[in-house]
């Protein structure tokens, strides 16, 4: 009777103890290193879920490591808190950075300067998207009101860069879609030239 | 002998790393400390003041008007901002000066809310950069810890500027 007590009260304390670790070390690393999200809607197709859900959604890694500093590069795909749902994670493609002028698509400004400390990002299908080119304030409902990463409305200026997750980095799921995400812009949508960029540099790229 | 070095160097590194993995979320999760600088909450909070600001009300959602909040600077990532909240998402901001002839407003978007310094004269916050998406906030000053002969919750708003219940 009293080894039984005994033994019971080991497990506790095993339990209590390995739960102490776990979880811990778990949300560091879902917080700084590494995490994983389902995708769901079209606004990134073809490149994410291409088939939409009918197949089942693309499972993505995210590195939370490389954004640390706040550091995206132009053509990253990134998931962002959303600037409409502090709740939602929104996972769209980084056009252009702070500073870039840009050309928008259907949006009142037809160009605009990103302004210091934001950043540009749409969606790769452009007709299914609401991203920065969306009239801010007008549209109130979020279009699915479901989980995970989303599509979303924005401010009109660009997201501030403080609002930036994680780059995803791989699709991890479903295995046929195993691939390294490689960053790339659509030729039609690069930047027009970037404030901060040398002279010379602005007048080849123009 | 090796092995006993490098059983205990592991121990070691495991402590080490399971002890800041609790640091880790303790300071995400509970609270952390902050020291604040600059005049513009003067004078519920002044330059070189520590405060405690708690990370729970952030992460569910339950900040309030009049609440100070830290939150990231919407221009620069890496700075952070301590201002008071004025007004939630869906209220009338009247952002017009006080000696303007003609008032005007503006509604705080959806996901974001109004922040503005106690130090109306000397802050730089909404009224000068818009509305701060919600996301950007860390978390929710709640005591002041130095100097000790102002430690203790914080004051009420001393401008008078929060927005109203409307219903």
């Amino acid at each position: 009777m009293a080894q039984q007590a005994g033994a019971g009260r080991r497990y506790v304390r095993a339990f209590v103890s390995g739960f102490f670790v776990a979880v811990p070390v778990t949300v560091t690393v879902l917080d700084r290193f590494a995490y994983v999200a389902r995708v769901e809607g079209a606004s990134m197709q073809p490149s994410l879920n291409p088939e939409g859900n009918v197949t089942g959604s693309d499972v993505v890694l995210l590195n939370r490591w490389s954004v640390r500093n706040y550091q995206v590069r132009r053509g990253d795909i990134v998931s962002v808190l959303s600037p409409k749902n502090p709740q939602q994670k929104i996972i769209k493609r980084v056009i252009a950075l702070e500073g870039d002028f840009i050309k928008t698509l259907g949006y009142k400004n037809r160009y605009l300067k990103v302004p210091d400390g934001h950043f540009w990002i749409e969606g790769d299908h452009h007709g299914h998207s609401l991203d920065s080119n969306s009239f801010g304030p007008a549209l109130r409902t979020p279009w699915r009101a479901r989980c995970s990463v989303k599509c979303c409305v924005w401010c009109s200026h660009g997201v501030s860069l403080g609002l930036v997750h994680g780059r995803a980095s791989h699709i991890i799921w479903p295995p046929n879609r195993w691939q390294r995400i490689e960053p790339s812009i659509p030729p039609e949508r690069m930047p027009l030239l970037n404030w901060h960029a040398d002279a010379t540099e602005d007048e080849e790229k123009d | 002998m090796f092995r006993r070095v490098l059983g205990k160097t592991l121990g070691f590194l495991g402590y080490t790393v399971q002890y800041g993995c609790i640091a880790h979320c303790a300071f995400e999760y509970i609270g952390e400390f902050v020291a604040c600088s600059g005049p513009s909450m003067e004078p519920t909070i002044t330059s070189h003041d520590v405060v405690f600001s708690e990370r729970l009300s952030r992460h569910l959602c339950r900040i309030e008007k009049g609440d100070i909040v830290i939150a990231k600077s919407p221009f620069d990532p890496h700075m952070n901002i301590c201002k008071r909240v004025i007004g939630l998402e869906g209220d009338k901001i009247c952002t017009s000066g006080p000696s303007d002839v003609f008032k005007t407003h503006q509604y705080v978007p959806k996901g974001h809310v109004w922040l503005e310094g106690d130090n109306l004269r000397n802050s730089t916050d909404s009224r000068s950069y818009g509305p701060v998406p919600y996301a950007l906030i860390r978390g929710r000053v709640c005591l002041k810890l130095w100097p000790p002969h102002n430690f203790g919750a914080l004051n009420q708003s001393p401008t008078g500027r929060i927005v109203k219940r409307s219903d």
